[in-house]
């Protein structure tokens, strides 16, 4: 078990259906724009009537507007656009050890078939320790700073894409692998024709799921540790009862969510488009 | 292709290695020494790294492991250890949320995704929803239930949902129009539909979803337990960190960890009996292609 | 002639997407009689699937009406089974062979006991009594299509409706299931109409054949095969009279690929 977010969809190899492009060709799609659009602003609707009306206590639940209005306010202090950054920081640097770090832990373990299995259990034993475990420790050591909260993010986002770069590289194929061995290719030269392009879409899946995980332990750090951003932010607001800006500050990570995994969808599909493992699709 | 496509080549990977025959003697000496050598390597290396430390960050293993006991497991009686006070009351919070959470999100995900309109309606709102960081749902649940035993339980509810709803909703979406037809012609009651087409045929997504979501469930019965709490386990580790309990703050972080490799463990092997044909199936699928 | 089976009558069908509507079948009408076996060819992309999934009741039809045994036809009626030709997807992969076999009948609401003499009937009839625990997926392509097969004859329909279902099996294995079917079909005393794309396959198993035209769909023909009730894959297809019947469907579907619309219109230069 690893750490994963909310609905995505896990590790799909290449030819899993149902991706954008079968959307995009689906017939009455424009319906899908209504009604989803429907279904937001009918959310927004009850969020506004429900407190108004006195259904929910307003103290608990602020009506839409006044929540957009915080938002709004906020969005005016240069502090918000320092916590977004600090968080994006944090979120971007975590994001890219971990990619790092898996892809060539990744190559290099599923490569030899002795650290294969020599770090099989290891890794089965370490990936399910839920990352906030880590956080004493990182209090710790590095008290409020980012590197207690990036310590959380490279733990919690590493193992998804090492899992995934590990299946990759197993996936090349047996014959090819022979082939560009008897053709006495360099070690780089088959990462580079065979291992790399095999992996990529396992790569992508990788990025994704840690890019989504990374977002959530970025935000919890800042919670509750105090590594400035907006998760600190959110909770000093709780902390001082400015209630419609703690609704505010939940939107804005939900629109960061939501950026987060439009930005790493789009990149997996631009980087399978050319892809032959998906036009070999195709043609199956 | 049915519903199966869309999966973990991770877990079909783990599939393919566990049917892996081993059988001579050798063999299973040798698996056991792959599997045991580098974290006995690896402890050995914290154990003598630290043996001498005098850091306070950075007590001897020997010593939390001496701590281990003492910290979870003494008191006047069984019932008065922290390992009853604390850890299992966590343990009961965070499979009750979980089990909601299960009920809700596969129960709304097959109707969502069997409904067409229903699910063009509620999908840019789901999304949304899904892309939100748990954690940061806290705060706004302790307004409403306070730092109570229910406001633990919806908080690990509400995140752990969507990762099981999405996916449900998914699986359902893309269970193969032929599979589809032939419950019609054949008059399969709604109930039938459900429960054997849409049920089965989405359980490769819905396990999935169900396993992100034991994770994020454990993410949030500690956080909700730091952030606001006055018991459990992620409290009390941070109780011991704040008052500079080293070692015992340590053993927290090994108790923390035991208990997410033994429930990743058990979910495994709960889940192994559902997917047993969806391993073989795919395996026949590669092996056939 | 006893009252019709199915009964089809000007029924049309146009499939209005978002780009221009597409007319599938223009006008067809054409009655099959209780206990026979009719086949259907045309050019491929006349419109043959899309007949059957009207008259299986998967799809409605834009006009025209379509009865079983004297009922219309609005969504999937009782008494009617059918096998597609995506075997392999038709059959439900988490469970065995002998219980996709009987999940239909679970359905239908028959005992247990009655279940599994069905099942164990079925299975047998096919040739497969001894895999019924297997998983579908661990069977080749024309196995898991006897299975199908033995579905559907479990079911004890009085209409089977088969869509290509050997478009995709090798040839070998496709003269069996012929067989297989000719048998089913005289064992249980079922009303068949089997959609293929395949002449000779058409003319080996039907005691008629009905000649589609391209889209959208008329019929242009319904030819009567008079080649007895007993068939072989040999002694059949090697007969005067099957040659007659080839070379003359052959012609048709020809002439209906040019866009001939009519049996009137089709120039065939070999008389029959």
């Amino acid at each position: 078990m690893s750490e994963g977010v909310a609905g995505v969809v896990e590790p799909a190899p290449p030819n899993a259906p149902g991706g954008y492009a079968a959307r995009g060709r689906r017939p009455l799609a424009h319906r899908a724009v209504w009604l989803g659009t429907a279904g937001v602003v009918a959310l927004l609707v009850v969020l506004q009537v429900v407190p108004s009306t006195g259904l929910v206590n307003p103290d608990y639940l602020p009506p839409t507007t006044e929540i957009l209005a915080a938002l709004a306010d906020r969005v005016q202090t240069p502090e918000f656009w320092v916590a977004l950054g600090d968080t994006l920081l944090t979120w971007v640097t975590g994001l890219a050890i971990s990619v790092v770090a898996g892809v060539v832990l990744g190559v290099v373990i599923g490569m030899v078939p002795f650290l294969r299995e020599a770090t099989a259990s290891t890794i089965e034993f370490l990936r399910p320790v839920p990352s906030v475990a880590l956080i004493p420790i990182a209090v710790l050591l590095w008290g409020t700073g980012m590197q207690a909260t990036l310590l959380l993010v490279v733990y919690a986002s590493f193992w998804q894409v090492l899992v995934q770069v590990l299946a990759g590289v197993q996936d090349v194929d047996p014959v090819a692998s022979d082939t560009a061995r008897s053709y006495r290719f360099s070690v780089l030269a088959r990462v580079r024709t065979l291992v790399w392009p095999t992996a990529l879409p396992y790569v992508m899946t990788g990025l994704r799921l840690g890019a989504a995980v990374a977002l959530i332990l970025t935000v919890t750090g800042e919670m509750l540790i105090g590594t400035p951003g907006i998760g600190k932010l959110l909770a000093v607001a709780r902390e001082s009862g400015a209630v419609p800006s703690m609704y505010a500050l939940v939107v804005v990570t939900g629109l960061l969510g939501v950026a987060v995994n439009l930005l790493a969808r789009a990149l997996e599909h631009r980087a399978l488009f050319w892809h032959p493992s998906v036009r070999g699709e195709v043609a199956a | 292709m049915t519903a199966a496509q869309a999966t973990a080549p991770a877990t079909a990977q783990a599939a393919t290695r566990q049917a892996t025959p081993r059988r001579t003697a050798w063999g299973v000496v040798r698996s056991v020494l792959y599997a045991v050598g580098l974290p006995l390597v690896l402890l050995a290396a914290w154990w003598v790294a630290t043996a001498d430390s005098e850091s306070p960050f950075n007590p001897p293993l020997s010593e939390i492991l001496a701590t281990f006991g003492p910290t979870w497991f003494s008191g006047d009686s069984f019932a008065d250890t922290r390992f009853v006070q604390d850890v299992l009351p966590s343990l009961g919070r965070l499979l009750v949320g979980y089990a909601i959470a299960l009920v809700l999100g596969i129960g709304l995900g097959v109707l969502i995704g069997a409904v067409r309109p229903l699910r063009e309606l509620a999908e840019p709102v789901l999304e949304f929803f899904r892309a939100i960081p748990p954690p940061v749902m806290v705060p706004v649940l302790m307004l409403f239930l306070g730092v109570g035993t229910s406001m633990r339980v919806f908080v690990i509810a509400t995140g752990a949902l969507w990762p099981i709803l999405l996916n449900t909703v998914e699986g359902v979406r893309g269970l193969d129009p032929v599979l589809k037809d032939t419950a019609r012609a054949f008059r399969f009651g709604r109930w039938g539909r459900v429960r054997r087409l849409m049920l089965p045929g989405a359980s490769p997504q819905i396990v999935t979803g169900a396993r992100q979501a034991l994770s994020i469930a454990i993410i949030l019965m500690v956080i909700s337990e730091m952030f606001a709490a006055r018991d459990g386990l992620g409290f009390s580790v941070v109780q011991f960190q704040r008052s500079f309990a080293v070692p015992e703050m340590w053993s927290g972080v090994i108790m923390l960890g035991l208990l997410g490799v033994l429930l990743s463990f058990v979910f495994r092997v709960a889940t192994a009996a559902v997917l047993a044909w969806y391993h073989g199936y795919l395996r026949s699928q590669r092996g056939g292609a | 002639m006893s009252s019709p089976m199915l009964d089809v009558r000007a029924l049309n069908k146009v499939y209005a997407g978002r780009g221009d509507p597409v007319e599938a079948i223009a006008d067809l009408s054409f009655q099959v009689s209780d206990g026979e076996l009719v086949c259907v060819v045309g050019p491929s992309g006349a419109g043959k699937t899309t007949l059957l999934r009207c008259l299986a009741g998967l799809l409605p039809a834009t006009s025209g009406d379509v009865a079983l045994a004297g009922e219309p036809v609005t969504g999937p009626p009782q008494g009617m089974a059918v096998v597609l030709q995506e075997y392999g997807r038709s059959l439900f992969p988490w469970m065995t062979v002998a219980q996709n076999v009987e999940l239909p009948l679970k359905e239908k609401g028959v005992a247990r006991g009655e279940r599994s003499r069905l099942v164990g009937e079925a299975l047998e009839a096919v040739g497969l009594a001894d895999v019924g625990r297997s998983y579908p997926w661990q069977l080749s392509g024309g196995m898991q299509q006897r299975v199908a097969i033995a579905r559907a004859a479990a079911y004890e329909p009085q209409v089977l409706l088969m869509d290509e279902p050997f478009a995709a099996v090798d040839a070998q294995t496709r003269f069996e299931l012929e067989d297989l079917v000719r048998a089913l079909w005289k064992g249980l005393g079922v009303t068949v109409v089997f959609v293929t794309h395949d002449i000779d396959e058409a003319i080996y198993l039907g005691e008629r054949v009905l000649v589609l035209s391209a889209r959208p769909t008329v019929l242009l023909e319904d030819v009567r095969v008079d080649l007895g009730a007993e068939r072989d894959q040999l002694e059949t297809r090697g007969a005067p009279e099957f040659a007659r019947l080839r070379t003359h469907v052959y012609e048709l579907v020809q002439q209906a690929k040019l866009g001939v619309r009519s049996l009137a219109d089709a120039r065939l230069t070999h008389a029959g």
